[in-house]
C-alpha cells in the first residue's frame, strides 16, 4: 500500500501552496505534486474600470511584490496612452524600482529563504525564521538587517504614498517629482544600500560557501534542472529590471530569443494542468512537451538566477564582479543549480543599490517636469518589468473612454511555475529513501521551491469560478482511459 | 504569566497584510519579545495541523487578513475562530472584500472562461480546467472547491475586532498590539481606528473650498495637480469625505486621491451609497442634463464607489449571499 505525506501550508513564501507526496512500497517517491489551490479573478474584474486605475487594483495581486505591478502597469499605460514619458520621470520611476528590489530581496535572503542556510535546513521549526536567523547572526546584524529594510521603504513612502501599494505611477509620468533636498537623503541610502549589498554578499560568503555541506547540497542533482532561461537585458545585454529586450538563452547558455516585450505573445504562453490553478507557461517556439528538462523542452526559468544566466554580465561594477566569481565558483555559465538562485539574488541586490546610487546622483532626476499629460485615445499598451521573482507581463486594451476591456498578466511565477513544480518533485525523489521523512528532509523539499521565490500571490491572480468536474482516469502509462464530464 | 500565543493567517489576499506587519520593523523585536508567535505561514514553518492540534481558544490573539473565496479559505476562517480568543479581521480584504472583492461584479462562469480559454497566451485545445478532484494512478489529488462569491471573514464566522486600511496603517497595528497587551481592547466590534472621515486629518485641510461645487471631475492623469490644495477642489474624485481616517493621507501626500481602502465611519450603512449620495450633493448644478455631464465623468462608478467594498455592501447582502 502506497502511503502519502501532505506538506501543508507550504510556509516562508507569499501566498498559499502544498505539496502533496506520493510514496511507493519500497519507501521511496512516485510522485510530488506542488499544488496552487487558490485563485482571485484580477484579469477579469479589472474589465470595466478606467485603465490609469491599473496601478493601484494590479497592486492588490501582490503585496510583497506590489511595486512591480504598479511599475508594469504604469508602462503598459504610457503605451495605452501612446505618450512618453520625460527623463526625470523614467529616472525615478527605475531608482524607486531598484529600492524596491534593493529590499525584496533582503527580505528574502533574511526572513523567508535564508533561514534554510542560516539557522539549517532541519532545525527545529520554531527556529528556522528571521528570530532563528537573529539569534545565530545576533542582534546587531539583525538591526542592521531591518534598518536596511525601513530606510528603503521609507524611501518608497516618500515618492510613492505607500510602500505597500504605491500611488505613483500615472500615464506619461509620476505623482511627484524629487527636490534638490530629497535627492540628498537618496544619496546618502544608495552609499548604504551598496555597503549592505556587499555585507550580505560577504554574510553568503561566510555562512553558505564556507560550509562544504551547503555547496554539496547547491550543486547536487537532486536540485538542479536544465532548462531555458529568460531575462530582460539593456543594449549590452546587461541585466536590466525596469527596461530592456527579453533574451533567452538555451540550457547550454547560447541565446535562442531576443525579441522586444511587445512581442510576448509570438514567445510566450500558458498551459493548464487539472490539478493546480497555476497556469504553466513555455516557449511557444518549442511547445509543450510536459514537465521535462533540455533543449526540446519549452520549460523556462525567470527570477535572479535566470537574470544572469539570460545575460552577459551585470551593468555595475561590483555586482559584475560578484557575477564572475558566481560562475567561476559554480563552473561557468549557465548555472542550472536551483539554490544557486540565493546567490544570484545577493548579486542582483548589489546591483540594485549600484544602479540607484547612479540615478540618485543623476542632476536630471530633480526636473520639474515629471509629467506629459497625455492627450491621445487610450487604446492598447504591453508593460514588462523583471520583479524580484522574474519577468511581468502586463497587457491592456481598452475602450476610448480609458475603460479596460481586455488585461492579460502573466507573472512571474506562472513563468517558472513548471520548473517549480519538477524542483519540487525532483528534491523529493532525491531525498526521501527507504519511507525516512522527518521534519528537516521535508523543509528540504521546501527549499526546492523556496529558491525561487515563488509568489502565490501573484500567480493565483486570476480566478475560475464553478468547477466543472472532470474525473480522468488513467492507466499505468498515464494515458486517459475514460473520462468523466459534468458541466 | 505565560505570554499570549498570537496567531496569523492569510486567506484570498495579497501579502500586504503580512509586509504590513513586518514594517513594525525594529518593533516587531518588542512584539515577539511579549508574544509567542504560534502560526504566521508567511514567516514561519508551523503548518495546519499544528493548529489543529491546539485546544479550543489556546490562541489569545489571531489576525486574519484576506476574503474567503475557496472552501480552504472557509475552513481556515473557522479553525482560526475555533481556536483563538479574540479574532481580529485585518486589512481591507477581511473587513470588506477588499479589491478582490470585485470579482463580485462578474459570474464565475465568464471569470473562468477569461483565465482559462480566453486569456490571449493561453493555449487549451482540450479545454482543461482545474479539478476539484484528479484522479492519477498514483491517486487523488485535490484542489479545493470555489465558493459562490467572495465573502468577508464576519459573513463566515464570528469577529471581535476590525482593523481597516489596504494594508492597515502601521500606527494603527501598533496601537491595537497596545490595547490587546494592555488589556484595554474597546467594545466587540469595533473598527479599530479613529470614527471621523480622513478629510480631517489629511494635510491638504485647510485648502479644501468652504462650498464643495463640482462642474466635472477630473481623471488624474488629465491634469497637473497642485500639491498643496484639496484634490476634491481641483476636481478630482477624491473619497477622503467618506473615508473613515487613520491613515493621515498617505495617497493625498503623494497627489493622489484617496480611493477608499479604510472604509466608512461607524455612522454608514453602505460604504458606495454613501459616497454616491454624498458626491451627487456637491454638484454644482441641479440640472438633470448637468447632472447627467457630470456623472458622465465618472466613468466607472461601480468600480469607483466599491473599490473595497462589494462583498459587504447592502447590493450584495440583499442576494442572500
Amino acid at each position: 500500500m502506497s502511503r502519502r505525506i501532505v506538506i501543508d501550508p507550504i510556509t516562508r513564501l507569499e501566498g498559499h501552496g502544498k505539496i502533496d507526496i506520493f510514496l511507493n512500497n519500497e519507501g521511496g517517491v512516485d510522485h510530488a505534486y506542488f499544488q496552487v489551490p487558490e485563485l482571485r479573478g484580477f484579469e477579469k474584474f479589472a474589465q470595466g474600470r478606467p485603465v490609469e486605475d491599473m496601478p493601484q487594483i494590479t497592486s492588490r495581486i501582490c503585496g510583497v511584490c506590489p511595486m512591480a505591478h504598479h511599475m508594469a502597469a504604469t508602462k503598459a499605460l504610457d503605451k495605452v496612452f501612446s505618450v512618453d514619458p520625460p527623463p526625470a520621470a523614467k529616472k525615478i520611476r527605475e531608482m524607486v524600482y531598484d529600492i524596491f528590489t534593493i529590499e525584496d530581496h533582503a527580505l528574502h535572503f533574511y526572513f523567508l529563504g535564508g533561514p534554510d542556510f542560516v539557522v539549517g535546513p532541519s532545525a527545529p521549526k520554531a527556529e528556522r525564521n528571521i528570530l532563528g536567523v537573529l539569534g545565530k547572526v545576533g542582534l546587531e546584524v539583525g538591526k542592521k538587517v531591518i534598518g536596511l529594510r525601513k530606510e528603503m521603504r521609507d524611501l518608497m513612502v516618500l515618492l510613492g504614498g505607500k510602500a505597500i501599494h504605491p500611488v505613483l505611477g500615472l500615464p506619461g509620468g509620476v505623482s511627484r517629482g524629487i527636490s534638490k533636498e530629497e535627492q540628498q537623503r537618496f544619496i546618502q541610502s544608495a552609499k548604504n544600500a551598496v555597503e549592505f549589498g556587499q555585507f550580505s554578499l560577504q554574510v553568503f560568503n561566510d555562512i553558505v560557501l564556507k560550509n562544504s555541506q551547503y555547496v554539496e547540497w547547491i550543486v547536487s542533482d537532486a536540485y538542479t534542472h536544465k532548462t531555458y532561461y529568460m531575462g530582460l537585458v539593456d543594449q549590452n545585454k546587461k541585466v536590466n529590471f525596469y527596461e530592456g529586450t527579453l533574451r533567452v538563452v538555451k540550457p547550454d547558455g547560447k541565446e535562442f530569443l531576443n525579441f522586444p516585450t511587445d512581442k510576448y505573445l509570438d514567445h510566450v504562453a500558458e498551459h493548464v494542468e487539472p490539478w493546480s490553478y497555476i497556469k504553466f507557461c513555455y516557449l511557444k517556439d518549442i511547445g509543450w512537451k510536459g514537465f521535462e528538462d533540455g533543449a526540446d523542452s519549452g520549460v523556462y526559468a525567470v527570477a535572479p538566477l535566470a537574470r544572469l544566466n539570460a545575460s552577459e554580465g551585470m551593468a555595475t561594477p561590483l555586482a559584475q564582479e560578484a557575477y564572475e566569481q558566481m560562475y567561476s565558483t559554480l563552473g561557468g555559465k549557465p548555472v542550472h543549480h536551483t539554490l544557486a538562485n540565493h546567490w544570484a539574488r545577493l548579486i542582483e541586490l548589489l546591483y540594485a543599490a549600484e544602479r540607484m546610487q547612479e540615478l540618485a546622483n543623476d542632476q536630471e532626476i530633480t526636473d520639474p517636469n515629471y509629467r506629459v499629460i497625455p492627450t491621445a485615445t487610450p487604446n492598447e499598451g504591453i508593460g514588462v518589468v523583471e520583479a524580484p521573482r522574474g519577468t511581468l507581463f502586463h497587457h491592456y486594451k481598452t475602450d476610448e473612454k480609458g475603460r479596460v476591456t481586455m488585461a492579460n498578466l502573466i507573472v512571474a511565477t506562472q513563468n517558472n511555475a513548471a520548473r517549480i513544480a519538477m524542483s519540487v518533485d525532483k528534491s523529493a525523489k532525491g531525498l526521501i529513501k527507504n519511507g525516512q521523512v522527518d521534519d528537516g528532509i521535508l523543509n528540504m523539499i521546501e527549499m526546492a521551491f523556496r529558491a525561487y521565490d515563488p509568489c502565490h500571490g501573484c500567480a493565483t491572480h486570476a480566478l475560475p469560478g464553478q468547477m466543472p468536474l472532470l474525473v480522468r482516469v488513467l492507466d499505468a502509462e498515464r494515458n486517459v482511459v475514460r473520462e468523466l464530464k459534468k458541466n | 504569566m505565560s505570554k499570549p500565543k498570537v496567531g496569523f493567517n492569510w486567506l484570498a489576499s495579497c501579502g500586504g497584510c503580512e509586509e504590513a506587519i513586518i514594517d513594525l520593523n525594529e518593533k516587531i523585536l518588542d512584539v515577539v519579545a511579549a508574544v509567542d508567535i504560534v502560526f504566521w505561514p508567511c514567516a514561519m514553518d508551523f503548518k495546519k495541523d499544528d493548529v489543529r492540534a491546539m485546544a479550543d481558544g489556546e490562541m489569545d490573539v489571531c489576525f486574519v487578513n484576506g476574503a474567503i473565496r475557496t472552501s480552504e479559505e472557509e475552513e481556515m476562517a473557522h479553525l482560526m475562530r475555533q481556536k483563538s480568543k479574540i479574532l481580529i479581521a485585518f486589512g481591507s480584504c477581511s473587513h470588506m472584500g477588499g479589491i478582490p472583492g470585485m470579482g463580485n461584479f462578474f459570474s464565475k462562469d465568464s471569470i473562468l472562461k477569461n483565465s482559462y480559454q480566453e486569456s490571449p497566451s493561453t493555449i487549451n485545445l482540450d479545454g482543461t480546467f482545474p479539478q476539484m478532484e484528479t484522479i492519477t494512478p498514483l491517486g487523488e489529488v485535490e484542489l479545493p472547491e470555489f465558493l459562490e462569491y467572495v465573502r468577508t471573514l464576519n459573513q463566515v464566522v464570528d469577529v471581535d475586532y476590525y482593523l481597516p486600511g489596504c494594508p492597515p496603517p502601521v500606527r494603527l497595528i501598533t496601537e491595537a498590539l497596545g490595547a490587546i497587551l494592555e488589556n484595554k481592547l474597546p467594545p466587540k466590534g469595533t473598527v479599530l481606528a479613529p470614527d471621523k472621515a480622513l478629510c480631517d486629518e489629511c494635510p491638504r485641510k485647510e485648502t479644501k473650498p468652504d462650498k464643495m461645487e463640482i462642474a466635472e471631475f477630473k481623471r488624474p492623469y488629465q491634469i497637473i495637480v497642485d500639491s498643496e490644495k484639496c484634490l476634491l477642489g481641483q476636481g478630482l474624485m477624491c473619497l477622503g469625505p467618506v473615508t473613515r481616517a487613520g491613515c493621515e493621507g498617505v495617497c493625498t501626500k503623494a497627489n493622489m486621491p484617496c480611493t477608499g481602502c479604510q472604509g466608512p465611519t461607524s455612522r454608514v450603512q453602505d460604504y458606495g451609497a454613501k459616497a454616491l449620495s454624498g458626491f451627487a450633493s456637491i454638484l454644482t448644478s441641479m440640472e438633470e442634463k448637468d447632472v447627467e455631464a457630470v456623472l458622465d465623468s465618472i466613468v466607472d462608478p461601480n468600480g469607483t464607489f466599491y473599490r473595497y467594498s462589494l462583498p459587504s455592501s447592502m447590493m450584495f447582502k440583499s442576494l442572500g449571499a
